[in-house]
């Protein structure tokens, strides 16, 4: 009877194929959609933690004003002798990197490039995973007498150079020129999505003295030793800097410091949210394509009805009539099951190479989408086929 | 031979709707049938002469009444059997001619053999030698649609002929045809009585039709008018 009954719905299969080709359409739309979006989203969820953990898991930001963005300008910068401070009384501390930044224009011969200027000290390369392509690092004297040198992105000697070597060579900001001293190797896209190498990093009082005119520091980037308790120092460092800066007991610090499991944190629970919307949004997808398939089942409900009827007429079982239907139901659901998440394997590791993250097969988010495409299929297919098999044949065969 | 007739109705009737709206189709309808007869069912439209063929083709099932079919209880059987029933000894011919659609008449003759559960090889050679029988060998990989009103009743007859049925029950099926073709389809319907023995009962509202049928019962009303067999008396 199995056997019969497969026959018999893979013709009616062959029978119907636009029927059947729009069943299996709607199906595999709706698995590709859910699978390519939900891979996609955790392909870029993990680049942003891999990146994350390259910065290395010891680090604290120590930023002034409590929030960022508007309203942190109030608070006041940080100076030199905090640097020094924090070296010298946190013995825990590595290296301490700070940093002031300026965005100008670098021109070098008929070529410019607005850019962002890092000043900082050598540390800024350390703390910063940074190695350098070619050239070298700042010497103690450029450092200390505030030299017009620097080192450069790979995108700005692109930009400025293009194939060329750059070291040696001058370029002007503003009003000086600086001599490139180094190049840095690329590290591609951050985390947050910035070109990491659209940087230019001079000593950090070339840039306090010739672009910002002030002894300002707005970042402080500070590598912890290995074995420390990252929230031991971070402790320590908040009370040095709140004895530094005169905040009183019940004030609040006017300065924040983060270490990098917290911004990881921040960052993937972010993408972690917009993956939940992609597949949101492919759901719906999913959900249209099963309303394309009760379409489909209900238009044909009629012609199938008393196709019911002329094999109940004929000596067909009830069950033989619902098997059939089942087999049908179940053999497009997973057929269009198959092709779409073939199609949205395809897709994402294309669309994963494009965007720069990498593929994870996901196993739960292939069989969910199945089961759940698989499961409009057969119903819409199933239960309108049993109400028809139900009826006395004649109804049946009689049926508007 | 039995006693007891291929066919026995008694006392059936058969209501639709309840209530203000009940209406009641057949008032107790009394007919026994022997095998090898060739009956014509006549009668207006609504005297119940439908209502009457599929009650004897267990399509339907009868409000009250005793249906006896080759000595069984057809009233008391349940869907299944009675699906059974008409698998094994009844075929079907309809005025609407109820093909498969989009289906070849190979396939569509075929049907029948797949439920019985006949092998791949039998069911081909039957079905074909079906086809043969109403003249269609030319035509089995045609679908319903590619073929003439008259070659889709063939196929349907063959469809119907195929398993060898003690009964052939047609309803009206020259209804949607003209009247060459008609003789044509009720030409080969004789045929199959005459030669193969297969009882045949037939619904037509033609006297025509029911011309080429051993006995005629005229339905009026819901009820048995006149019952005659052809020769004997007009």
């Amino acid at each position: 009877m199995l056997w019969n009954t497969l026959l018999l719905a893979m013709r009616a299969i062959r029978r119907n194929v636009m029927r059947s080709f729009l069943t299996v359409l709607g199906i595999v739309i709706g698995v590709a959609a859910v699978i390519t979006m939900v891979t996609l989203g955790n392909g870029a969820t993990k680049s942003v933690s891999d990146q994350i953990s390259s910065m290395g898991s010891n680090m604290l930001i120590v930023t002034p004003g409590q929030r960022f963005g508007p309203g942190s300008e109030a608070a006041p910068r940080f100076k030199s002798p905090d640097v020094e401070a924090i070296r010298n009384q946190i013995n825990a501390v590595e290296r301490v990197a700070p940093m002031v930044n300026k965005t100008a224009t670098a021109v070098y011969q008929a070529n410019n490039w607005s850019t962002v200027i890092n000043g900082s000290s050598n540390d800024y390369f350390q703390a910063g995973n940074w190695e350098l392509a070619g050239g070298r690092a700042f010497s103690e004297v450029e450092e200390g007498a505030g030299k017009a040198v620097c080192v450069i992105g790979e995108t700005v000697r692109n930009k400025l150079f293009g194939r060329q070597n750059p070291v040696g060579s001058e370029i002007r900001i503003k009003q000086f020129s600086c001599e490139v001293v180094g190049l840095l190797k690329a590290k591609g896209q951050s985390a947050m999505g910035q070109d990491q190498d659209d940087v230019v990093v001079m000593p950090l009082r070339t840039v306090q003295r010739r672009l910002t005119g002030s002894q300002d520091i707005n970042r402080l980037t500070i590598s912890v030793k290995d074995g420390a308790s990252i929230d031991a120092v971070k402790n320590q460092l908040t009370l040095l800097m709140r004895e530094r800066r005169n905040i009183g007991e019940n004030e609040e610090d006017d300065f924040r410091v983060m270490d990098t499991r917290q911004i990881a944190e921040t960052l993937t629970s972010t993408t972690k949210i917009l993956t939940m919307l992609l597949g949101a949004v492919a759901a719906v997808s999913l959900l249209v394509g099963g309303i394309g398939i009760m379409n489909i089942m209900l238009v044909s409900v009629t012609e199938r009805t008393r196709e019911i009827g002329i094999r109940l007429a004929i000596g067909a079982l009830e069950r033989e009539v619902l098997l059939q239907f089942l087999i049908e139901a179940v053999v497009l659901s997973s057929l269009g099951g198959l092709v779409g998440i073939t199609l949205a394997t395809g897709a994402s590791i294309v669309l994963a190479r494009l965007m720069g993250v990498p593929y994870i097969f996901d196993i739960g988010i292939n069989l969910l989408s199945f089961i759940f495409s698989a499961a409009i299929g057969v119903i819409f297919g199933f239960f309108p086929a049993r109400r028809a098999a139900g009826l006395n044949p004649i109804d049946a065969l009689r049926h508007e | 031979m039995s006693s007891e007739p291929l066919i026995h109705l008694s006392g059936i009737t058969k209501t639709y709707g309840s209530g203000q709206a009940e209406f009641q189709a057949l008032k107790g309808i009394d007919i026994s049938i022997e095998a090898g007869d060739f009956v014509a069912i006549m009668g207006h439209s609504g005297s119940g002469k439908s209502t009457t063929m599929n009650i004897l083709g267990c399509l339907d099932t009868p409000t009250s009444g005793s249906y006896r079919f080759m000595g069984a209880q057809v009233e008391r059987m349940s869907r299944n059997q009675r699906a059974l029933l008409r698998r094994h000894f009844l075929g079907f011919i309809f005025q609407g001619f109820n093909l498969l659609s989009r289906t070849t008449a190979l396939e569509n003759v075929e049907l029948p053999l797949i439920y019985r559960g006949e092998p791949a090889a039998s069911r081909h050679g039957a079905a074909r030698a079906a086809l043969k029988q109403v003249g269609l060998q030319e035509w089995e990989h045609h679908t319903p649609a590619e073929l003439s009103g008259g070659q889709q009743q063939r196929v349907a007859i063959a469809r119907a002929i195929v398993t060898r049925p003690a009964v052939l029950l047609a309803d009206e099926p020259t209804g949607n045809l003209d009247t060459r073709t008609s003789e044509e389809i009720m030409e080969l319907i004789a045929t199959f009585n005459r030669e193969h023995g297969i009882t045949v009962l037939m619904v037509t509202h033609e006297p025509d039709m029911a011309a080429y049928a051993k006995r005629v019962i005229s339905f009026v009303d819901g009820k048995v008018e006149s019952d005659t067999r052809n020769g004997e008396e007009a």
